[in-house]
């Protein structure tokens, strides 16, 4: 099979817009509410669950065909626990700050619905190779969705884009204040709402007909 | 009149998709239907009369229900500004004047804001423009603290029009209060504008009239809000009864007085746009529970330390119960439903009021989570009454 086949760029762009974990799925709702609302912690979730993603589907596509069917869960999330911990201790080791303020949500992944999703979905009934692809392309499509969400947050909520004053003093000076509600998780939901909205009125092909 | 109507015959067909000015059909048919009764007939499909009065006629009573509160409001702007300058010899024609122009601009933007994405939706959606905004418009000055930066309400009113109203399916869909989501989100994204000393009396110059510098010793905070940092076994600076009727206290504009709200009541209520069972039964829940939160007082939460009559003056838990509640989409719709909504309206809203140390005032949080519920009691009270017409029908089945 070659490398770039078809089915592997199925694998790989499909779940950035068409079949978007997050947008189309509504999967993995729970973090994409918690971590938002600011950029930076948003962009290392991200990445941590396209590094959990990717390998898992690996290593679990390695052993689907020794894997007994009865337990499959259980090994499927003893190999996810596992590297969720290795991330979680190079986070601590290397940007200490970030990991506490994602503080739980990196233990979570595990219970990412996403992930048992994929392996169970995909992982468990084809080869590594688009298997990694299925999780880069899912891991991707989920941290779009947590960038554009925190961004929007992060900006109307703080003012700041990772940190950095973007708002300009004068308008503080003029009467601009932040918008306080950005930062509370109802507005997370309603910041995907949105998202959701504008994506499906540019896909035809997800719209339920009227009827 | 002959002159306007072949006016308008004439530049109709401009207005047609394929004319000139298509974008704007809406809003011409909504100034024609405004001008002229329109003479479309109902469907061959037939009719559902419940009663003569249709919702333009509705909305208009409601309006003139709100006008007391409105002036009183103004009056009370006024009267606040220049206490709190140190001018109380200014006469009531001055004090009227400034709260006119306090209010105006906060009036003009908040129908401005609505009113335009209304336009525009119906506009979008190629449906008549309904008048469901032309309350709303006026309950969210009346509901704002008076010092909020307009563009805040025109941001909040523009939320809660698009993601409380026109995301549901536009007027008479939505679950929550669209003036009250215009509050609720003033309250969460700009707290230190929504509350505190600072809110509510105007002490700047409103449109270039009056202004002035703060007397010593002046405090812009409601009763509640004193009431709230009180310290001790005794209130510090009791409110008079009288003055939380009569309404010169600070407060939202439309919330402090209680006899301009009797009034409108009383004309909510001859009419029979407004329930009585919501009405009475938030004011029956507020009472039970503000007794109750007096019977066992406590330091530790001062506002149990008001008697109930004066707990249901102040704040804006008349205000809520007599325009909030009542409002006929987000309440219940059985009459049963009526009496438990407005109950649990009452109760919460004082429950809210005393035990949160956050929020000094609870009616509008209490009637937001209650729009939640209503669809639920209404349900709840439908089923039961099913179950019980099947239990008497196979009564009678089996004799």
């Amino acid at each position: 099979m070659a490398l770039f086949s078809k089915r592997n760029k199925e694998a790989f762009f499909n779940p950035l817009s068409k079949d978007n974990p997050v947008l189309v799925q509504i999967l993995g709702i729970c973090s994409t509410l918690a971590v938002t609302a600011k950029l930076e912690p948003a962009i290392v979730m991200g990445i941590s669950v396209i590094c959990v993603l990717a390998l898992s589907n690996v290593i679990i596509s390695l052993i689907r065909k020794t894997i007994p069917t009865t337990i499959r869960i259980i090994v499927q999330l003893v190999v996810v626990a596992a590297l969720v911990i290795i991330v979680q201790q190079v986070l601590v080791a290397y940007s200490y700050d970030v990991s506490k303020q994602l503080s739980v949500f990196i233990g979570l992944i595990i219970t990412n619905c996403i992930l048992m999703g994929r392996l169970e979905a995909f992982a468990l009934n084809n080869g590594p190779w688009a298997s990694f692809l299925d999780g880069i392309g899912n891991g991707l499509g989920y941290t779009i969705i947590l960038v554009i969400v925190a961004f929007f947050r992060e900006l109307l909520g703080s003012g700041t884009l990772l940190g950095f004053q973007v708002i300009p003093q004068w308008c503080y000076d003029h009467g601009y204040m932040n918008n306080g509600l950005m930062i509370l998780p109802p507005m997370a939901l309603i910041t995907v709402a949105c998202i959701i909205w504008v994506h499906r009125s540019r896909n035809k092909d997800l719209q339920e007909s009227s009827n | 009149m002959q002159f306007l109507r072949k006016y308008l015959n004439k530049i109709k067909p401009q207005f047609r998709p394929g004319g000139k000015f298509a974008k704007l059909e809406s809003v011409f048919d909504g100034f024609e239907t405004f001008l002229f009764t329109p003479n479309t007939t109902a469907s061959a499909r037939g009719v559902h009369v419940h009663d003569n009065n249709d919702m333009k006629r509705t909305m208009s009573t409601v309006i003139v229900a709100l006008l007391p509160c409105l002036l009183m409001a103004m009056l009370n702007i006024g009267y606040q500004h220049f206490h709190a300058i140190g001018q109380p010899e200014a006469g009531w024609g001055a004090m009227f004047l400034f709260g006119l122009l306090a209010m105006l601009p906060v009036i003009v933007v908040s129908y401005a804001v609505g009113l335009g994405i209304e336009f525009i939706a119906a506009q979008i959606h190629h449906k008549e423009i309904q008048e469901g905004f032309l309350v709303t418009g006026l309950l969210i000055p009346l509901i704002v603290p008076i010092n909020t930066p307009l563009w805040m309400t025109a941001v909040a009113t523009a939320f809660a029009v698009i993601f409380a109203k026109e995301v549901f399916g536009g007027t008479g869909m939505n679950i929550f209060n669209v003036a009250l989501i215009t509050r609720a989100f003033l309250f969460f994204a700009y707290p230190s504008k929504m509350s505190g000393d600072a809110a509510f009396v105007k002490v700047d110059s409103a449109l270039g009239y009056g202004g002035g510098t703060v007397v010593d010793g002046f405090s812009g905070a409601t009763p509640l809000g004193e009431v709230a940092t009180n310290v001790g076994d005794t209130l510090a600076h009791p409110t008079s009864l009288v003055d939380a009727f009569v309404g010169f206290i600070p407060g939202s504009p439309g919330e402090t007085s209680m006899i301009a709200i009797l009034i409108g009541a009383a004309i909510l209520l001859i009419t029979g746009i407004a329930s009585w069972r919501v009405m009475l039964s938030v004011f029956a829940g507020g009472f039970a529970m503000a007794s109750l939160a007096h019977a066992l007082p406590s330091a530790t939460y001062p506002a149990s330390l008001l008697d109930p009559c004066t707990q249901l003056c102040l704040g804006g838990f008349a205000f809520a119960a007599v325009f909030m509640a009542t409002d006929p989409v987000t309440g219940a719709r059985t009459k049963t439903g009526q009496y438990i909504y407005g109950f649990l309206v009452g109760v919460l809203a004082i429950l809210i009021r005393v035990y949160n140390g956050g929020y000094p005032e609870g009616a509008m949080l209490a009637v937001l989570f209650m729009n939640a519920f209503a669809p639920l009691i209404d349900y709840c009270v439908v089923q039961s009454n099913i179950n019980r017409r099947l239990k008497r029908a196979k009564a009678a089945g089996e004799q």
